[in-house]
């Protein structure tokens, strides 16, 4: 690809307590694409995402963001303290005002039109990582960045969300830096995968990393069989009434274009 | 009673106002953030302030501010070396600002000296400079919390988001040193140097039933602490009570009240 990169970060080193957390780490996000880390725990992920954000400085390397880019970020679950009250419609606006109807609009796109007037310290998991998303992308961001986001959601809810955040590329046309655990699941919705280990063990589209001896080596032969047949055994999932969702595999190829 | 600021009684009530439309809002991000301890010390560092203020030949309330400043620079220093949890630190700079000041205070029994008054305080003594340092403190405080309201409040709820989306990095432990040791100076003589925290957290924790937004919580604590403030010095006139302590159980009977009364909108759905 050709497009200047959203965001560009180069030879990211960071040392944590005589800790190597980031070593000589690249990454690259470019517009429309979903860039998805995966990585055992530990392996520094969350810091290169801060880093990413400004939130963290590297010992060594450059993180570089497009000019006046808009970043919309996810965080991991909040824990948010009961003594605030909190309505979903206030946790919108937190960074930025908008209409009414704009928030009726975002809440509607990842599907809780509902919650509008709900007390965010009653939502369950999955509603809250959909506010939470809904949250991230009121601002039309150019950078949607999201960390873990189908914590304490089930399967079904998890490939749902990877779905709307899919969908919410195609309709914003912002890039998406995507930090997750579910290999079997995110591997569909993403463009690029960069496996994390301290260092970038391997990186490309996501069936090539399947394939990828140190991937195999990081996170077993049976979680890479799961990945190299996902598209022929899971495309599809059963919604909570007993629909069924079909769910876009990197090698199912109708529908969509990019 | 004509109305007229020569009135000690006039003069209490619009203190007393003044002091709920402060404590308010500023008093409802010492229960967001956890700080009710770090008023408390804040408060009680007050005195040595007061006794400060005195000697030198300044207005208490100036003695105040900087005694408030430096213990919240001590804090923030002692905080670096983190063998220590930040409870033990403000106990010990809580209670060692107080008992130096109780210390200066004794050793300056030649000035007359009312300890009473500034401990508990006293709304007969509220003077019309008093009501000037009320509202222009109030000017100041009220008005930097509304300049940085949004961002305050999504720093409160999640620092890394609000900054990574640009909300800015506010010195937010250093500005709210500042505006709490300004409170302090205000509220001293309305409600005491050992009560002003009780004002600052009674009326959020009243309101945070009713309240479903950050904003709706804020406008509610002025409401409760106004009447608390009223009923405090009302009783407080009735029966010769020190003011302090008449306005910080007036708002304890209306916490009280909360508990029972109306909607809960943190469990409703």
């Amino acid at each position: 690809m050709s497009t200047t990169p959203l965001l560009d970060i180069t030879g990211a080193c960071l040392m944590r307590g005589g800790r190597r957390i980031l070593d000589h780490v690249d990454i690259a996000v470019r517009p429309r694409e979903i860039v998805t880390l995966v990585g055992p725990n530990g392996a520094g992920k969350s810091t290169l995402i801060r880093a990413a954000l400004g939130l963290e400085r590297l010992d060594s390397g450059t993180v570089r963001r497009a000019p006046n880019l808009k970043i919309g970020y996810q965080p991991q679950k909040l824990a948010l303290d009961q003594s605030l009250p909190l309505s979903v419609k206030r946790f919108l606006t937190l960074t930025q005002t908008a209409p009414l109807l704009r928030l009726q609009q975002v809440l509607t796109e990842v599907g809780v039109p509902h919650l509008m007037e709900a007390s965010v310290h009653t939502l369950s998991g999955g509603e809250w990582q959909r506010v939470m998303l809904a949250r991230a992308v009121l601002r039309q961001p150019g950078l949607l960045v999201v960390d873990e986001p189908t914590q304490n959601v089930d399967i079904a809810g998890a490939v749902e969300i990877y779905q709307i955040i899919g969908r919410l590329r195609d309709e914003i046309g912002c890039g998406v830096l995507m930090v997750s655990h579910d290999l079997n699941v995110v591997m569909a919705a993403t463009d690029h995968v960069y496996c994390l280990n301290s260092h970038i063990c391997c990186s490309g589209h996501p069936a090539d990393v399947s394939r990828d001896r140190e991937f195999q080596r990081l996170f077993g032969p049976s979680a890479a069989a799961t990945l190299a047949i996902y598209p022929h055994t899971h495309d599809h999932t059963h919604a909570p009434d007993g629909r069924v969702d079909h769910v876009h595999g990197p090698q199912c190829d109708h529908g969509h274009r990019h | 009673m004509s109305f007229s600021l020569d009135s000690f009684a006039v003069r209490a009530v619009i203190a007393g106002i003044g002091v709920a439309l402060i404590a308010g809002p500023l008093g409802c991000f010492v229960v967001w953030r956890r700080m009710a301890y770090f008023g408390d010390t804040l408060s009680h560092a007050g005195l040595v302030g007061v006794a400060l203020g005195i000697i030198l030949g300044v207005d208490p309330a100036i003695g105040i501010v900087v005694t408030g400043l430096v213990i919240g620079l001590l804090l923030l220093g002692l905080q670096q070396q983190r063998s220590l949890p930040t409870d033990t630190l403000l106990g010990i700079l809580s209670h060692a600002a107080l008992s130096i000041g109780l210390l200066v205070v004794s050793l300056m029994d030649k000035v007359r000296f009312d300890l009473t008054g500034y401990l508990f305080g006293d709304i007969l003594a509220v003077t019309t400079t008093d009501l000037f340092w009320i509202y222009g403190g109030g000017v100041l405080v009220l008005g930097t919390l509304a300049a940085v309201w949004r961002p305050l409040i999504a720093l409160t709820v999640h620092p890394d988001m609000a900054i990574a989306e640009g909300s800015g990095r506010l010195p937010i432990r250093l500005t709210f040193m500042v505006l709490m040791a300004v409170t302090v100076a205000i509220a001293m003589k309305i409600v005491g140097i050992l009560l002003v925290t009780a004002l600052l957290i009674i009326p959020p924790a009243a309101a945070r039933r009713y309240a479903r937004t950050p904003e709706t919580m804020a406008g509610g604590t002025v409401l409760i602490g106004m009447a608390a403030v009223i009923g405090g010095i009302i009783a407080s006139f009735t029966w010769d009570t020190p003011s302090g302590p008449s306005i910080v159980a007036a708002a304890t009977v209306l916490f009280v009240l909360s508990l029972g009364v109306g909607r809960d909108t943190a469990r409703a759905r």
